[in-house]
């Protein structure tokens, strides 16, 4: 019809792939810290503390990605900081990661036994080293499943970031699709993609799980 | 350079906003009500002794599990286009939530149906029930009830994800958004009132859910209260006993 699919073109769509890892990777581990800095806040002794968490992630979890990625892209430029859409995509990512992973992380340390808490308060644990040294190695373990399982959408949701321009794996497609027209071709192909990065995580996410939960079977 | 909100070029837009928060609503509800139905659906067959199907139904299951939304609702409107099948923008934005929502739903209800023991479903086999009744009573219906919770944050999810649709420019919330702030140059604060729009849509979501929860699950309704009116007689009774011997004089 307009071109044909070509070399050229298949090795592009495989590069963009490359972005979509970094921006993934840029939210997942910006997310982690502030998911972490969420966890506390809402497992702190101090009740105002608690609320912001919890006004926070409920908030978060109520918006679309998409809304917060225009309002962090348009915010930031309105303000007059024109950021490259790498940066803006990775701060709005890490603002929408830290609210799921923080409740995420919140369910696995509350999973916890509370004996676990007491037996270090009669060791004189101060609560921080409570945290460090029993509570947070036990529920690593917890929680690499949902984490894990996480990162699958977070790979997934950098396809958002093609929206405000970012040259990602599906932007690529995209533009590509925008000089020969074979959406069905180019856009089973951008699946193909995702589904290769995406189905290894699953399947090791399930993996882990099913050994955790030998207990119960 | 100084930049105030201002949020008064907006108020004409109300019923606009409005507008594209109702659309998005109706296509969550369509998409939610026959997705859990094929979701049902799948998550049968997937246990089926026939080999092919249950494989068929674990290959949709991964295949949308593991590819983005975005890409699934371009592959559905400019793939299928391509070949001559063409739909309003409506129809194909709910057409993948449904097939989305589908795939999410089968899962979730597959690990209800996991969850329930061998021995009722042989209680049941031996009570002479027949099979669509076991799957109707003694399966299906406690396993929606364990994942329900799981059920309504993954509605949440879809509600969200349909601000995608935009992309292919159906009218609902987002792509009004998109619409009003080239109109008005007040992107940010177009924005941030369709977030908390979208923040409203999910409370309300949320508290349907809740409701229906309630409705649907009478057993739980009935242990709840069960549990409340023990807990009474509880009460009574150690009252009772405090007041034939005297309190703690």
């Amino acid at each position: 019809m307009f071109g044909s699919f070509t070399s050229v073109h298949f090795f592009y769509l495989f590069n963009s792939i490359g972005w979509t890892l970094v921006l993934s990777a840029l939210a997942f581990v910006l997310g982690a810290i502030g998911g972490f800095g969420v966890m506390l806040a809402r497992i702190s002794p101090r009740a105002w503390l608690r609320w912001i968490a919890i006004v926070y992630i409920e908030c978060i979890q109520g918006i679309p990605l998409l809304i917060l990625l225009f309002i962090v892209y348009f915010g930031l430029s309105v303000y007059g900081y024109s950021l490259p859409s790498l940066v803006a995509a990775g701060l709005a990512m890490m603002i929408y990661v830290a609210a799921y992973l923080g409740d995420i992380w919140r369910g696995c340390i509350d999973a916890m036994p509370k004996p676990q808490w007491e037996a270090s308060e009669c060791l004189a644990f101060s609560r921080w080293q409570t945290l460090r040294l029993v509570i947070i190695p036990q529920a690593v373990r917890l929680s690499l499943p949902p984490t894990v399982g996480f990162l699958v959408q977070i790979i997934k949701m950098t396809s958002l970031a093609s929206v405000i321009g970012f040259v990602e794996l599906t932007r690529a497609g995209q533009i590509i699709n925008n000089t020969i027209f074979q959406p069905f071709l180019i856009f089973s192909l951008v699946g193909v993609f995702y589904f290769a990065l995406c189905y290894p995580l699953s399947r090791w996410s399930e993996a882990m799980e099913k050994k955790l939960n030998v207990a119960n079977r | 350079m100084k930049y105030s909100l201002d949020f008064a070029p907006l108020l004409s837009y109300w019923p606009v906003f409005l507008n594209g928060a109702w659309l998005t609503l109706k296509m969550t509800a369509l998409a939610v009500i026959v997705g859990v139905v094929l979701g049902t659906a799948v998550a049968f067959a997937k246990r089926s002794k026939i080999k092919a199907l249950s494989r068929l139904c674990s290959a949709y299951i991964e295949a949308v599990r593991n590819t983005p939304f975005l890409v699934q609702i371009f592959l559905l409107y400019f793939g299928l286009a391509s070949f001559g099948i063409r739909m309003p923008t409506f129809v194909a934005a709910v057409l993948a939530m449904t097939i989305n929502i589908g795939a999410y739903a089968a899962e979730i209800i597959r690990a209800g149906l996991e969850s329930i023991p061998r021995g009722q479903i042989e209680a049941a086999e031996c009570l002479g029930l027949s099979k669509w009744r076991i799957g109707w009573h003694v399966m299906l219906q406690p396993s929606i009830e364990k994942v329900y919770p799981a059920l309504t944050s993954q509605f949440l999810l879809m509600m969200q994800a349909s601000a995608m649709a935009s992309q292919i420019s159906a009218e609902e919330l987002t792509a009004v958004a998109n619409t009003v702030q080239s109109d008005t140059f007040r992107s940010l604060e177009t924005y941030i009132v369709v977030a908390a729009l979208y923040l409203v849509l999910s409370l309300v979501i949320k508290l349907i859910t809740s409701v229906l929860g309630e409705y649907l699950f009478r057993r739980r309704r009935v242990l709840r209260k069960a549990a409340a009116i023990g807990a009474r007689a509880l009460v009574d009774t150690t009252q009772a006993n405090v007041a034939s011997h005297g309190g703690a004089a």
